[in-house]
């Protein structure tokens, strides 16, 4: 029998706020453990929550990007369980009534496009670290509070993802939306976006949900892939074998690259939700909304048509550069100065990214601002330096931080297209090989390519290749 | 002249014409405070250095001219479940025994703003659940009246302070009538603020939907001075009211002609004390007396209050008191792991009435449970403020006994829990509804005080603290004071 994933994904993203979500501590990542902390974080007795009016603000924000309705009254509730790296034993969340619900985002697979079902947006208050410490008896463990209070989005998506690809096209999606929106840093390593992933599988065609499992611990894209494809895998050889697939939660193991049992359904937990009674409830204005719906920037998918729609690109290339808000503002300003988008875009998809992932850079972590990058294709387009030499220049430039101009002159880089230069190296060239050329008048064309070839190498690279094939033909 | 029974207004005429110094006064009342406090025991922790500094800051202040406000140098004392900075804060329990706060609570702050010399830290029943401070971890505090008797709870330490001449004024906390109750028993004024007059921030939780912060004092000018230095919005609590506070003290006029004054007779129904009903049946007649017109009415739901009290407050405060857990503050008692510590921890801090209280708003929350229980008493609540809505459409006032009985003996009913929740009967509603109410001294039973609780529309304690002052002006009820024996 032929099996499908059903799969949807409750992502955890850190808002990088000026201030926690209840107090005014910082949200700063690092940082010396237990030094971004206030009585009211650390949950001290007789200390009160106030919300912070920009996590609602980026709350909004997200909610409208992501097409959800904003409720007009939303509010605030008490998730309550026992853990050492929660100070109150309570976590602030928003329960039955969240800030948002019923939105979608659009992901392309395997140039399919699909659009995938958000059902609802909350807003919540991070945990702290636990530390733990090996030693006899088990060791011990230590708590880091600093990230306590931290503001958290909680995103659910609809069951409507089909395998382990569109969830991972989802997730990068997501990324890139909230990227736009600038509410997060979204460093999964670091934590600030996180994923859980429910899944379960049944018959191709059947309307019924099977049993699912939640797989927790997906710190990576890599690992959200690999640990769905091992758990639908896992599920189908039980459903194959005649089994049922039980009901629990999982976490995913990295080293192993196996899923493991957490809880079973018999031991999940009651977290006895209850309205927080030292929160009011929100009410978020209609024109509050319009605002922020107002503000919101251009989102990738518009403007992943505009660089279709404006330039031409093909929509694969408009869709990686759109991929990262940084990218596509790069590409923005490097064709305001080189206005031929195409060479650009091949440009930034090849060797600017290629640089960028050598160095792990980010794309506004450029050591090449845009208008090195188009005086360098400018270079290039008025024949000052080939092709090749530019694929140099820009290294040059990110190994540097030089500008173009400054490396092609100091080293003198420049295209030599003068004939009468060329024709002593040429004639040099011709007078070193006979036996080349006497192939290549015996008919063997590849022995032109050798020719050019020991010219460029004659000239470090520096020569014209249109003019010294030119001049090699004319003397042969 | 007995420095320590002077109210807080007739202190401060006295300090503001230099006729005593700040210190004076506050060497009197620690005098007094070991004279006594051996008998009544109301005190957890003493800062009489503390008291002496805050002392000669006020008369530094006044010896360069300067005026800082009536309460400047008038020594009072707070219930232990305000945090203050510096010093230890328990609520009673074993769990915070050796807790100190690193910071004030908001009320505090505004004190020691206003120049209040603070005293220390009084006893309470812990975690301000009970109505006799038998259930203080440390000891039980007697009533002044009688020293074989309960001052009430869970504020009791408050009260007999004030009562007993220990503490000029104090703060309490109310949840069900944690003021009002014990106010009641020793005699003494003690008003429960509307729901968000008072910042709660650094009242240590109980039941955070029914908490309120109140004075008490012995007459009712001063609960106006206190309260109008303790009310106001603040940033630090989201259910802190943005209103501005009146002038309360100048709202104390002697003139009640007019006032429409509900009298509900469910107040009145099954374990009321003959002779509490007499005494209070009295204070109404001479409130009709002196010209405020009384009719009987109906709050039909008064009932179910009790019940979905001991739903709602249980429920939050088994989430508010989930933090006490050994990890980062307050005692651990250590176990092979983590959840072995939990359970030590707790089963060693908490004593049987916070357990009893965690367990059953445990079982109110539970999946399974929630709706039958507490969103029921939610929607009970919302029956009961709804009753009170349609009384205040008529009347300006309820009035109604504080307690059904006068203090109980020590140990009467301390074995018996439904018994002691009943103490409460009176009180209890009017948390539930939000609304501000003060008890005051309103005659005696049995040579018991015995109280006269006024329950005001929200936000209108300026209504309340007429009445009573008008009511006050016309008795002599609240002059007596104790002889510290036993009855």
């Amino acid at each position: 029998m032929e099996y499908e994933a059903v799969i949807g994904l409750e992502v955890h993203v850190e808002l990088k706020t000026n201030a926690k979500a209840f107090c005014g501590c910082t949200t700063a990542f690092g940082g010396e453990p237990n030094t971004h902390v206030c009585p009211v974080c650390l949950g001290l007795p007789g200390v009160l929550p106030v919300i912070n009016r920009q996590v609602v603000e980026f709350g909004l924000k997200t909610a409208l990007a992501l097409n959800c309705q904003v409720a007009p009254f939303c509010k605030f509730d008490r998730k309550n369980y026992y853990y050492p790296d929660l100070p109150k034993n309570y976590q602030i969340s928003q329960y039955d009534l969240p800030l948002a619900r019923g939105g979608h985002l659009k992901i392309t697979v395997d140039g399919e496009e699909r659009v995938i079902g958000i059902t609802r947006v909350h807003m919540e208050e991070d945990a702290g670290k636990l530390i733990h410490v090996d030693g006899p008896d088990g060791g011990y463990s230590l708590v880091d509070y600093n990230r306590t209070g931290v503001p958290l989005l909680e995103i659910v998506s609809e069951p409507d993802l089909r395998s382990p690809a569109e969830a991972r096209a989802y997730m990068e999606k997501l990324r890139t939306i909230l990227q736009y929106l600038d509410v997060s840093d979204c460093k999964m390593e670091e934590g600030s976006l996180r994923c859980d992933a429910n899944v379960s599988v049944r018959p191709r065609g059947s309307q019924s949900f099977g049993t699912k499992t939640e797989v927790k611990n997906l710190n990576s894209f890599r690992s959200l892939q690999r640990a769905l494809e091992y758990e639908i895998e896992r599920q189908v050889a039980i459903l194959e074998s005649g089994g049922r697939v039980e009901q629990a939660t999982m976490a995913w193991d990295e080293n192993r690259g196996v899923t493991y049992v957490m809880r079973t359904k018999e031991e999940a937990q009651d977290y006895r939700y209850f309205p927080d009674p030292d929160l009011v409830p929100l009410e978020i204005d209609a024109a509050w909304i319009e605002r922020v719906r107002r503000e919101l920037p251009e989102l990738p998918d518009a403007r992943c048509r505009r660089l279709i729609d404006d330039y031409g690109l093909p929509a694969y290339d408009a869709g990686v550069i759109t991929s990262s808000r940084d990218l596509a503002d790069y590409f923005d300003r490097v064709v305001a100065l080189y206005p031929d988008a195409k060479t650009v875009s091949n440009w930034i998809m090849g060797d600017f990214l290629r640089l960028l992932n050598a160095g792990n850079l980010e794309p506004g972590q450029s050591p090449v601002p845009p208008e090195e990058m188009a005086s360098l294709l400018q270079l290039q387009k008025e024949g000052t330096i080939s092709g090749k030499i530019a694929k140099q220049v820009l290294e040059e430039m990110f190994a540097t931080g030089k500008g173009a101009r400054q490396i092609v002159e100091e080293k003198g880089l420049v295209q030599i297209s003068d004939a009468a230069a060329l024709t002593q190296i040429v004639e040099e060239v011709l007078a070193a090989n006979p036996g080349v050329v006497e192939d290549y008048r015996n008919g063997k064309d590849k022995a032109l390519g050798f020719l050019v070839g020991q010219v460029m190498k004659a000239t470090r690279g520096k020569a014209n290749p249109g003019l010294v094939n030119r001049l090699l033909k004319e003397r042969l | 002249m007995d420095l320590h029974y002077l109210t807080a207004h007739e202190l401060g005429d006295l300090l503001q014409r230099r006729e005593v110094s700040a210190v004076e006064v506050t060497e009197a009342i620690i005098e007094r405070i070991k004279a006594v406090d051996g008998r009544v025991q109301a005190y957890l922790t003493r800062t009489a250095e503390e008291a002496l500094e805050q002392a000669k800051a006020v008369d530094a202040a006044r010896a360069r001219g300067e005026e800082p406000g009536p309460l400047a140098g008038v020594p009072m004392a707070l219930k232990d479940n305000l945090c203050t900075g510096g010093v230890r804060t328990t609520c009673a329990s074993q769990m915070l025994a050796g807790w100190v706060p690193p910071y004030d609570a908001t009320v505090v702050r505004r004190l020691k703003e206003a120049g209040a010399v603070i005293l220390g830290k009084l006893n309470m029943d812990e975690f301000a659940m009970g109505s006799s401070t038998e259930n203080s971890s440390f000891f039980p505090t007697r009533n002044p009246w009688d020293l074989e008797r309960v001052p009430g709870g869970s504020s009791g330490g408050s009260v007999a302070a004030v009562a007993a001449g220990e503490a000029c004024y104090a703060l309490g906390s109310d949840t069900g009538g944690s003021i009002r109750q014990p106010a009641s028993f020793c005699g003494v004024v003690g008003m429960k603020p509307t729901y968000g007059r008072v910042s709660r921030y650094g009242l240590v939780a109980f039941a955070s939907s029914l908490d309120q912060i109140g004075p008490i004092t012995r007459d009712v000018t001063d609960c106006a001075l206190v309260l109008g230095v303790i009310a106001g919005h603040d940033p630090s609590d989201s259910t802190s009211a943005d209103l501005p506070v009146p002038d309360y003290r100048a709202a104390l006029q002697p003139e009640i002609k007019g006032l429409k004054i509900g009298v509900p007779r469910e107040y009145f129904g099954a374990g009321i004390e003959p002779e509490v009903e007499t005494v209070v049946r009295r204070a109404i007649a001479k409130l009709e007396e002196m010209g405020a017109i009384c009719e009987e009415t109906s709050l039909p739901h008064t009932e179910y209050a009790l019940p979905a009290y001991y739903l709602v407050a249980p429920a939050e405060a088994s989430s508010n008191l989930a933090r006490y857990d050994g990890v980062s503050y307050g005692l651990r008692v250590p176990g092979k792991d983590i959840i072995e510590m939990y359970m030590n921890t707790r089963s060693q801090g908490f004593g049987p009435e916070v357990k009893r209280r965690i367990m059953l708003g445990t079982y109110a929350l539970s999946s399974g449970y929630y709706d039958a229980y507490y969103l029921k008493a939610l929607k009970v609540r919302t029956l009961i403020r709804r009753d009170f809505e349609a009384a205040f459409s008529k009347y300006d006032l309820l009035a109604t006994p504080t307690s059904p009985t006068v203090a109980f003996r020590l140990g009467e009913k301390a074995g018996d829990p439904l018994a002691m929740y009943m103490s409460d009967l009176c009180t209890i509603p009017v948390n539930m509804a939000g609304l501000p109410a003060l008890s005051i001294p309103c005659g005696f039973s049995q040579g018991l005080p015995v109280g006269l609780q006024l329950i005001g529309k929200a936000f209108d304690e300026a209504t309340l603290l007429r009445a009573a002052y008008a009511f006050e002006q016309a008795t002599e009820y609240h002059r007596r004071r104790p002889e510290l024996g036993v009855a």
